[in-house]
């Protein structure tokens, strides 16, 4: 690979930059590439099981995995530079459908997240996890880092924003999902230590009037329930005990695929979608989780030294926020069906079943491929 | 402005961008470590609580209840067997809110106020994932409507379970006894462990006396179920031990028989085989449908059997305490004979009363309401057995008194309980002067021996015990105590050897003699017996007075004429060289011994000469 001159772009005229590599040609970041195809084979293995054996899911799982790498190389294509054109009317276009959600959506389950366009049904905060930092990104990436007080305010509000309508529909894992994918923007531009202590304290002292005002009783409910499963054993504690019986009675060599009780005798609710990585855990133990783990963090590695190889701002700050925010989704996945955390309908990133998360997510992977792949491109243009 | 002076610095910002992105990994890396500590809690440190909790979840102890012996008559016809009824239960664990399921129930089918107070009992006593049962006795059509609701009523169940069936019904019904649904004393009474997965005991007769033996040893099974109830398969079963058949004495031609010759009188047959002790017959009229204890007796029927004037609920055969009347006679005279008070040739005047030397009180023989004389001027023993002459029995009571007239008419099982193997039986009374004290806190009266020598005033006696003292008497003083159960899983069960009454045979021969004239002579009480008869039977008849019903508060007018009328009481054995059977039988207000008598001769035909008899 040509790094080492990529690093110096004015040697531009060297034999290797004049022969670009096919995965350069077309924006593919070979390494994240493979991994990705690991982890959405390996996610198909474990929710051939968890679906109850059926090849109906996996081919309707495969079909969403189809669409969404195609999404990510067509994303890859985009130049960076037209993301950042494209981001302030995006982030308004956004922030315009969410407003539509809140007077004519559609619903279910007593939220309110969905358009109606026809036939079609279409979940703008879903758009909104890759238009925030594409936009906060935009709003800083001209300015000198890290970004001065007044800047770090207009950059909080472009986040906070959707956040709130999001949360009103309400929708508190997406909402906390696109706070953080802004936040990691400023995060990752510089921001001085005391914003973040700030921030940590002010977090802290709003748990109480959170807790009072903001959350709905059924978000109190699963914030106690995960402290204390036991108290509703049949009730809202049962997905927890249940999936931390699965995950603890796999042991570390796992029951075997098809063969976690847990999850084939249907004690485990939701196994193939937000719970699969207890199916997982059951089934290939501690052993599976390790290697969900070392694929998970060597695509964290291979974001975060995308990011630190980008030329532009622009570009160094969308790839830390969006290794960040995939890391959110592993933890906060992980950490729920474990107890660690409340119960938020956050999926386990590329494994879970549904189409949704996974199109946004590869979409994301697309953006950073173009990051990866984007020096070249502007060294050829200088 | 100070911005439009400071221009931005790639290097700074690509140092600054470098330290959050080692920050963000150290981040990362730490919270990573967080969630795999956890996992490692889990799935390595509390290993071994998940997997039993996991085992625990689909893995189930489901105990498999025994089948209950079966009971024969000695012929091989099925008394008690088991047939198939299903029962719909519930797995509380299951179910997410157990009262919108029982709302849900009770709209498919009729579950009764009763049902769910056991229900609820039980509920507090179960075993995790034990289904509890709720309703007995589904109908074809109450398990159809059930199925198609079964995706709705997660955790409820079905069961086939084998009940007890009684196809002779109320026929037997005072000889088994019944079994009926495990109530609260019991439960506490039983061992748990044994009765898991059961819900039938034995209450009464026969099948409470042999639960021991008839319930069997339970089995269980760990069976996997899904989280729906669903058992998936069976991992590992200990079969159950059925318990043992029973095989009784009893015949059901003799018992028909007995039952048919009562009709709707109230009264009660007892008849043994002295050879053997076995009980041939136990009946106790009116009876009832055993049956309807099975499942829990609806109230009304139940109030129905307890309120009825006849008592049905009461077995009259071994819980019934009458006066014997002159059903003693025989054994009386055999004490005489043996005391050496009387002989067969020695004998009383009779001039139709009895007066104790020093008193004015006449005590008045049967005869002289009748004929206004005594039975003969002098009468013997052999007279005044088959004519029943009282007079002669008031002198040798009075001769013999009372605690002798206890010493030597205890072994024939007065005044105390046979050991007849079954339940409530009671004992009667054979008065003493000590049972007086003891029990009236009174001295005896001489006066109280004259009616006690013609099994009046206090000596009580049941139909049992008045079976076994003819069998003794028939069996020349073989004593054993009367059984029911004949073998047990084709082992036969002897009868208990009691300590022999020891007699001189011609006394044995010279009290029969009187009983054979009962039947067969001129002026035998019962000579009307000896009608086209083909063998020669031994007999005594017996007429107790009716002081008052205790039993019933109300009664209504034409009732109470009906219910003052003497009990009839009829003992008897057959054939008289070598008895095969000997009977008890009394009629309540049969009026006098006829009432009795011929109920005697159908049973002791049936037995001799088979059904054509």
């Amino acid at each position: 690979m040509g790094d080492y001159v990529r690093q110096m772009p004015h040697q531009g005229s060297s034999d290797l930059a004049e022969r670009p590599s096919t995965a350069m040609r077309f924006h593919i970041d070979v390494p994240l590439l493979l991994l990705l195809l690991a982890l959405t084979a390996y996610g198909l293995f474990v929710l051939y099981s968890a679906s109850g054996q059926s090849m109906g899911a996996v081919i309707r799982q495969g079909r969403y995995f189809a669409v969404a790498y195609v999404i990510m190389i067509l994303g890859a294509q985009v130049s960076l530079q037209r993301y950042m054109r494209w981001a302030p009317w995006l982030y308004l276009a956004g922030v315009g459908t969410l407003l539509a959600v809140m007077f004519f959506g559609v619903g279910a389950k007593g939220a309110q997240r969905w358009l109606q366009i026809g036939g079609f049904r279409f979940q703008p905060s879903e758009i909104m996890k890759l238009v925030v930092p594409m936009a906060v990104a935009w709003y800083l990436a001209d300015r000198i880092l890290p970004p001065r007080f007044k800047f770090v305010l207009i950059a909080l509000a472009l986040v906070g924003l959707p956040a709130l309508l999001i949360l009103q529909q309400p929708d508190l894992g997406t909402a906390l999902l696109i706070a953080a994918s802004g936040l990691f923007v400023l995060f990752m531009a510089g921001i001085g230590l005391r914003y973040i202590f700030g921030a940590a304290v002010l977090a802290v002292a709003s748990a109480w009037p959170a807790w009072v005002f903001v959350l709905k009783d059924y978000q109190k409910q699963r914030i106690l329930t995960m402290l204390d499963p036991e108290s509703d054993k049949l009730g809202a504690g049962w997905n927890i005990i249940q999936s931390k019986t699965a995950i603890g009675s796999g042991g570390w060599q796992g029951k075997g695929w098809m063969q976690g009780t847990q999850s084939q005798l249907d004690f485990l609710p939701e196994s193939h979608t937000d719970f699969i990585i207890a199916v997982l855990a059951e089934e290939f133990g501690l052993r599976g989780i390790l290697m969900l783990m070392s694929l998970y963090l060597l695509i964290l590695l291979r974001g975060f030294w995308i990011g630190l190889r980008a030329q532009t701002s622009y570009g160094r700050m969308m790839a830390g926020s969006l290794t960040l925010t995939f890391f959110v989704y592993i933890f906060v996945n992980m950490g729920m069906v474990a107890g660690l955390l409340p119960v938020v309908g956050v999926p386990l990133p590329l494994v879970s079943a549904g189409g949704t998360s996974v199109v946004t997510l590869m979409a994301g992977f697309g953006i950073l491929m173009a990051v990866s792949t984007e020096k070249r491109t502007v060294a050829q243009g200088m | 402005m100070p911005q439009h002076i400071t221009l931005k610095d790639p290097h700074r910002e690509s140092r600054i961008y470098s330290a959050r992105t080692v920050a963000a990994i150290a981040i990362v890396l730490a919270l990573l470590a967080v969630i795999l500590t956890r996992y490692y809690a889990l799935q390595i440190t509390e290993y071994e609580t998940y997997r039993t909790q996991s085992d625990r979840n689909r893995v189930q102890l489901q105990p498999l209840p025994p089948k209950r012996g079966l009971i024969y008559d000695r012929n091989g016809v099925l008394l008690a067997d088991n047939t198939p009824s299903f029962i719909l239960s519930i797995v509380r664990e299951r179910v997410s809110d157990l009262d919108a399921t029982l709302t849900a129930l009770q709209g498919l089918l009729p579950i009764s106020a009763g049902d769910l107070e056991n229900f609820q009992k039980k509920l507090q006593r179960r075993r995790p994932y034990e289904a509890v049962p709720l309703r007995f006795r589904l109908t074809e059509d109450e398990r159809a409507r059930l199925a198609v609701n079964r995706y709705r009523l997660p955790g409820v169940v079905v069961d086939a379970q084998l009940l007890r069936h009684y196809p002779h019904g109320a026929l037997f019904s005072h000889a088994l006894g019944y079994v009926g649904r495990i109530n609260e004393r019991e439960a506490f009474e039983l061992d748990e462990s044994d009765y898991r997965g059961t819900f039938h005991v034995g209450k009464v007769g026969v099948e409470k006396y042999y639960e021991d033996i008839l319930h069997g040893e339970v089995g269980y099974q760990n069976v996997e179920s899904n989280a729906h109830g669903r058992v998936l398969r069976v991992l590992e079963r200990h079969a159950p031990v059925p318990g043992a058949d029973l095989t009784l004495h009893l015949d059901i031609r003799i018992q028909r028989a007995a039952v048919e010759a009562l009709g709707d009188r109230r009264g009660a047959v007892v008849a043994i085989d002295p050879l053997t002790g076995g009980v041939l017959a136990l009946v106790s009229t009116p009876g009832f449908d055993t049956n309807l204890f099975v499942n829990g007796i609806s109230s009304k029927d139940y109030s129905a059997l307890r309120d009825s004037l006849d008592v049905p609920l009461f077995n009259r055969a071994i819980q019934g305490q009458y006066p014997p009347g002159s059903t003693v006679k025989p054994m009386m005279g055999m004490a005489g004979l043996e005391s050496g008070l009387v002989t067969t040739e020695s004998t009383v005047p009779d001039p139709g009363w009895y007066r104790l030397p020093g008193d004015s009180r006449r005590y008045r023989d049967w005869i002289l309401r009748i004929r206004g004389t005594g039975h003969a001027p002098r009468v013997d023993l052999n007279m005044a057995i088959a004519e029943s002459c009282d007079v002669y029995f008031y002198d040798l009571a009075r001769r013999l008194t009372i605690d002798r007239m206890h010493e030597y008419m205890s072994p024939y099982g007065f005044g105390e309980r046979t050991g007849v193997d079954t339940t409530s039986e009671r004992s009667g009374v054979l008065p003493s002067t000590r049972w007086k004290r003891e029990a009236m806190g009174q001295v005896w009266y001489p006066g109280e021996t004259i009616s006690a020598g013609i099994g009046q005033g206090y000596v009580l006696a049941t139909p049992m015990q008045l079976a076994m003292a003819t069998s003794v008497l028939a069996s020349k003083g073989q004593r054993k105590t009367p059984r029911l159960v004949s073998s047990i899983d084709g082992e036969p069960v002897a009868a208990p050897l009691l300590e022999p009454l020891v007699a001189k045979d011609e006394h044995w021969l010279a009290v029969y003699e009187g009983m054979r004239e009962v039947v067969h002579g001129k002026r035998g009480t019962a000579k009307y017996l000896s009608k086209g008869i083909e063998y020669d039977m031994a007999g005594k008849t017996g007429t107790a007075q009716v002081i008052g019903i205790a039993q019933n508060a109300v009664y209504n007018e034409d009732e109470v004429a009906e219910r003052h009328r003497h009990h009839g009481l009829f003992i008897a054995f057959a054939p008289m060289e070598a008895p095969t059977i000997a009977v008890a039988i009394i009629v309540e207000n049969g009026g006098g011994s006829s009432a009795a008598a011929p109920i005697a001769r159908a049973v002791i035909d049936t037995w001799l000469l088979g059904e054509a008899g």
